[in-house]
């Protein structure tokens, strides 16, 4: 069992200049055999096998990790947390995220910085006026916290916006979710990471999956970088390299792979103490507490696994920012990336068995995942273990995309999830 | 960022285009037989391949053509560019 973080331990190793901490999670090398093998180990996968273990009771688990944990889009997001979507179905499973995120660093014993500094999404037309008014009442009739503010309201909110009439695309309202917010995205993996491994499951990285092999419609295991791992069940949360998984085992997925892009400027003084977003204009910015503006830019058209984008989305994004904060005009900005989402055409995420017996698949998160890593952990282990999905989950099946049964959140939070 | 040479107006910069998908998915003749899950297959499901891709450009700013290109989705090189209705390039 690892040492509980506390006051007491921060102390006690003072004394020794912080140089005997233990390490937070093992090194090991993989065994032959597993009882369930999770490929990824970013927020989702580590937050699956944390609550198989924990909730499931399934204690041989190894995560495969191609990179190092917690380095694809898991590091490379711009930490928004929110559950204000529309639908049913999307209400009650961000919404089941969000309660786990709110006890989530007690939970692990390792501070996640969950910060509920509240979520705006503005309205620039009488159309999003009425969508999101729209969305404002279905979020309250699902118990999730949502008001509307007037243009004068979202001016006393967050005074920086810029609120004349005679801009292009005018703030004519906007939602307000209280409870959400951000959180940092490392310490998410690596809480996640700590406390799985505490349990027992061997988190291996620089661990390729190279096949998936399997007798008929059962799975035997997976072929890696370090050698053949013996399991009967896959629980896959790849991310944008889902498809790549999937063409191994044989099976087809509705998914494609887009680059989407981040950015952040240098760091300034606290001027924006909320999470502004605008789909309209496509214009996101919130201030991390190191002081940088994060500023999530869109995606682009074509399929592409580069992690890079282009620079005309980056245009785009800070063209849209400029308008709504005149503020930010000589603010330089310090460093761009991007990273490889997995795109569902009704931008709904697929968490779910497969026509292969063993083999799960948690993809589609497209550009919005990280605010749902707790739950989408937790519902995925609950498929996985179960073999079958959780109530909040069964809507999110692959199942969907033959029956007509979308979760069409794409109209509902139009280009940001 | 690449640039894509137009079979009709030469080498420009990509965005001038736009992205068609995948090709080469050819619409069922009789659409009335489709069972669901061939419907899914011919809507949905996607090759989204990491590597050489078949995709459909269209020259929207220029010509305003449709064409086919051969593209690395690993590292967003084009081998080829061929017509519609062409073959792809072995």
């Amino acid at each position: 069992m690892k040492k509980t973080y506390s006051i007491f331990s921060l102390i006690k190793n003072s004394f020794s200049y912080h140089e005997n901490w233990q390490r937070a999670w093992r090194d090991p090398e993989p065994k032959k055999k597993y009882d369930a093998v999770i490929v990824g180990g970013g927020g989702h996968g580590l937050a699956t096998a944390y609550y198989l273990a924990k909730e499931h009771n399934l204690k041989n688990i190894a995560v495969v990790e191609k990179g190092w944990i917690g380095g694809g889009n898991t590091g490379r997001n711009t930490t928004i947390i929110r559950s204000n979507y529309l639908w049913d179905a999307s209400a009650g499973m961000y919404d089941h995220a969000l309660k786990l995120w709110e006890g989530l660093s007690q939970e692990l014993n390792y501070n996640v910085m969950f910060s509920q500094r509240g979520v705006m999404n503005l309205a620039h037309n009488l159309h999003d006026v009425r969508e999101l008014k729209r969305r404002t009442h279905a979020n309250r009739l699902n118990g999730i916290d949502c008001e509307w503010l007037s243009t004068e309201q979202v001016k006393k909110f967050c005074p920086i916006i810029n609120c004349s009439p005679n801009i292009r695309y005018p703030v004519l309202g906007s939602t307000l979710q209280r409870r959400a917010g951000t959180a940092r995205h490392d310490a998410v993996a690596w809480g996640y990471a700590r406390g799985a491994d505490s349990m027992g499951v061997d988190i291996i990285q620089n661990c390729e999956v190279k096949g998936i092999k399997r007798t008929g419609d059962t799975i035997d295991g997976i072929e890696t970088t370090k050698g053949f791992i013996q399991t009967s069940k896959i629980g896959v949360a790849a991310a944008g390299h889902s498809s790549v998984l999937a063409n191994m085992a044989g099976i087809r997925l509705p998914l494609e792979s887009k680059p989407l892009q981040a950015l952040v400027s240098e760091p300034i003084k606290p001027i924006i103490d909320t999470v502004v977003m605008s789909n309209a204009v496509h214009a996101y910015v919130s201030q991390s507490d190191k002081g940088e503006l994060v500023i999530g830019a869109g995606t682009d058209a074509y399929i592409s696994y580069t992690q890079k984008g282009t620079h005309e989305v980056i245009e785009g994004t800070l063209k849209a920012i400029l308008e709504l904060y005149p503020i930010f005009s000589r603010l330089r900005m310090l460093r761009q990336w991007g990273g490889v989402v997995d795109i569902c055409p009704d931008a709904s995420p697929i968490i779910s068995k497969t026509s292969i017996k063993g083999l799960y698949f948690n993809c589609g998160w497209g550009t919005g995942g990280f605010k749902a890593t707790p739950g989408s952990g937790n519902l995925f282990a609950h498929t996985i273990a179960k073999d079958e999905p959780h109530k909040l989950n069964a809507a999110f099946n692959i199942n969907r995309f033959v029956s007509g049964d979308l979760v069409d959140e794409h109209g509902a939070a139009a280009v940001a999830h | 960022m690449f640039i894509i040479k137009c079979p009709y107006c030469g080498e420009r910069d990509h965005s001038e285009f736009n992205y068609g998908g995948e090709a080469h998915i050819v619409r069922p003749k009789q659409p009335t037989e489709l069972s669901d899950d061939e419907w899914a297959e011919y809507l949905f499901m996607r090759k989204n391949i990491k590597g050489l891709q078949y995709e459909r450009w269209n020259h929207s700013h220029g010509c305003r053509q449709w064409f086919n290109v051969a593209r690395d989705t690993s590292n967003d090189k084009i081998h080829s560019v061929y017509k519609m209705g062409e073959n792809p390039p072995k």
